[in-house]
């Protein structure tokens, strides 16, 4: 019972970790293209880091 | 550079950094140094079984050691300890906090008769004893024996515990820094001409950009002011409750599931009654969707205003707790080694982790005051898209 469970954990921290990587990389993109607006899409790519690190952490406390 | 001008702090500032080079000479004839021993004797106290662990390895033990050290550190205590010393009758470096327990009828006694979890304090007849296990007060005989299940779950009676703990100690010095700081910060715009003075000078930049990046663009400019009170005393609370957190003191307030608990329930209920109509419409009767997805949309959007601040909850706790979990981690590495590199190494990877920790405890303030300022902004949104359903 505990192994299956801690490889779901893992899958879904993987999963944060390429959801937060994508957004990340994005936007990166969206600041080379316009550096002017670095202040509102780092905003925007800290919240939706943070909704997906919640899901991450929710596995991580559903292992525990 | 600023530092090459000052060479006396740049010499002083390495000398620091060489510190942990020094103190490996003498890691390899103290296997057993006194924060070692200290870790051992909470290991077996919180184990309570020393016959169980008795058919473990040496490293096997060594490792539920450093596994009890890293728990305690991220207990509440009922008293303020700094740091322990001694390897025989330890000695405790710190001050006892007074303890309240209701059952049947009050009982105030200090803190220091429990003597750090060592015996039974008496209060008007009955006895009571920390449970090692789990950092909680007891009812118990006058010989302080726990009764446990084949769970090895505690049965005794538990009362109602109000003590002022060591969380709670720290945040009623964090309220009453908070309070001075910003009354001064307040009365010194009167005095001064509308300019602050003092360490409110560093803090005012904060203030204008809660105001002029979290709270207008997510609430809007008509509604925003009745939730600045709140969203400032958040984003400072959890800010210095972090900071302290690094330090020192060893204190784990954040990252403690009932204060990020309670910060989350607060959210909740001003976002629920500050509620205009549009926010329960958009929950219970969606516009602009067919009608049986209006069945479908208001269980989940109900079910959705409870997740909201849930995850606030989980992330600051989580957040908090997995820094200090790998920041002791690291700190037990120089027990992992006990070689002359694991000191050093040790000292440089927390030094670094530090860093980035002080990043995270200011990041997650943010995150949490944005994402309540957005939650806000949802309750007291006007409809502005009646052309696309009427």
């Amino acid at each position: 019972m505990e192994i299956p469970k801690i490889i779901g954990a893992g899958l879904v921290v993987i999963g944060a970790g390429i959801g937060i990587g994508k957004i990340g990389g994005s936007a990166m993109d969206a600041i080379a293209r316009q550096p002017e607006a670095t202040g509102k899409i780092q905003t925007a790519m800290l919240i939706a880091a943070a909704l997906i690190e919640g899901i991450g952490f929710a596995a991580l406390f559903a292992v525990n | 550079m600023v530092i090459s001008k000052k060479p006396l702090h740049f010499i002083i500032a390495t000398l620091v950094a060489l510190l942990p080079l020094l103190s490996s000479a003498n890691t390899n004839n103290t296997s057993s140094s006194s924060i070692e021993t200290t870790s051992k004797e909470h290991a077996n106290k919180s184990e309570g079984h020393d016959v169980e662990n008795a058919n473990l390895t040496e490293e096997q033990k060594a490792d539920l050691d450093r596994k009890a050290y890293i728990k305690h550190h991220l207990m509440d205590s009922h008293d303020f300890t700094i740091f322990t010393y001694g390897k025989e009758g330890e000695k405790h470096f710190g001050f006892p906090l007074p303890v309240i327990l209701y059952d049947n009828g009050l009982h105030f006694f200090s803190s220091s008769k429990f003597e750090h979890g060592e015996s039974v304090a008496e209060s008007n007849g009955s006895f009571y004893k920390i449970n090692h296990h789990d950092g909680l007060v007891y009812r118990t005989d006058a010989e302080g024996n726990f009764t446990e299940d084949e769970k090895g779950h505690v049965t005794n009676v538990k009362p109602l515990d109000f003590s002022i703990t060591k969380n709670i100690f720290m945040i009623l010095i964090v309220g009453l820094m908070m309070f001075f700081l910003f009354r001064d910060l307040g009365k010194s715009y009167k005095q001064n001409g509308s300019v602050a003075t003092g360490v409110g000078r560093f803090f005012e930049p904060i203030v204008l950009y809660i105001r002029d990046d979290i709270a207008i663009p997510n609430i809007g400019e008509k509604h925003y002011k009745k939730y600045m009170s709140f969203l400032l005393t958040i984003f400072f609370f959890i800010w210095f409750l972090n900071m302290f957190g690094l330090t020192p003191l060893g204190v784990n307030i954040t990252g403690n599931l009932a204060i990020t608990a309670s910060l989350a329930v607060i959210t909740y209920l001003i976002t629920t009654f500050t509620a205009k109509k549009d926010y329960w419409g958009h929950i219970f009767w969606m516009p602009g969707v067919p009608v049986p997805m209006k069945f479908i949309l208001a269980p989940i959007e109900l079910l959705g205003t409870i997740i909201k601040p849930f995850s606030l909850m989980i992330r600051l706790y989580a957040n908090m707790v997995a820094g200090h979990i790998v920041l002791m981690s690291l700190i037990a590495l120089m027990y992992t080694f006990n070689s002359p590199i694991g000191s050093p190494l040790s000292f440089f990877l927390a030094f670094v982790l530090s860093l980035l920790e002080i990043l995270v405890a200011l990041l997650q303030a943010y995150i949490f005051t944005m994402l309540a300022a957005l939650y806000f902004g949802a309750a007291v949104e006007e409809h502005h898209h009646d052309e696309a359903h009427h």
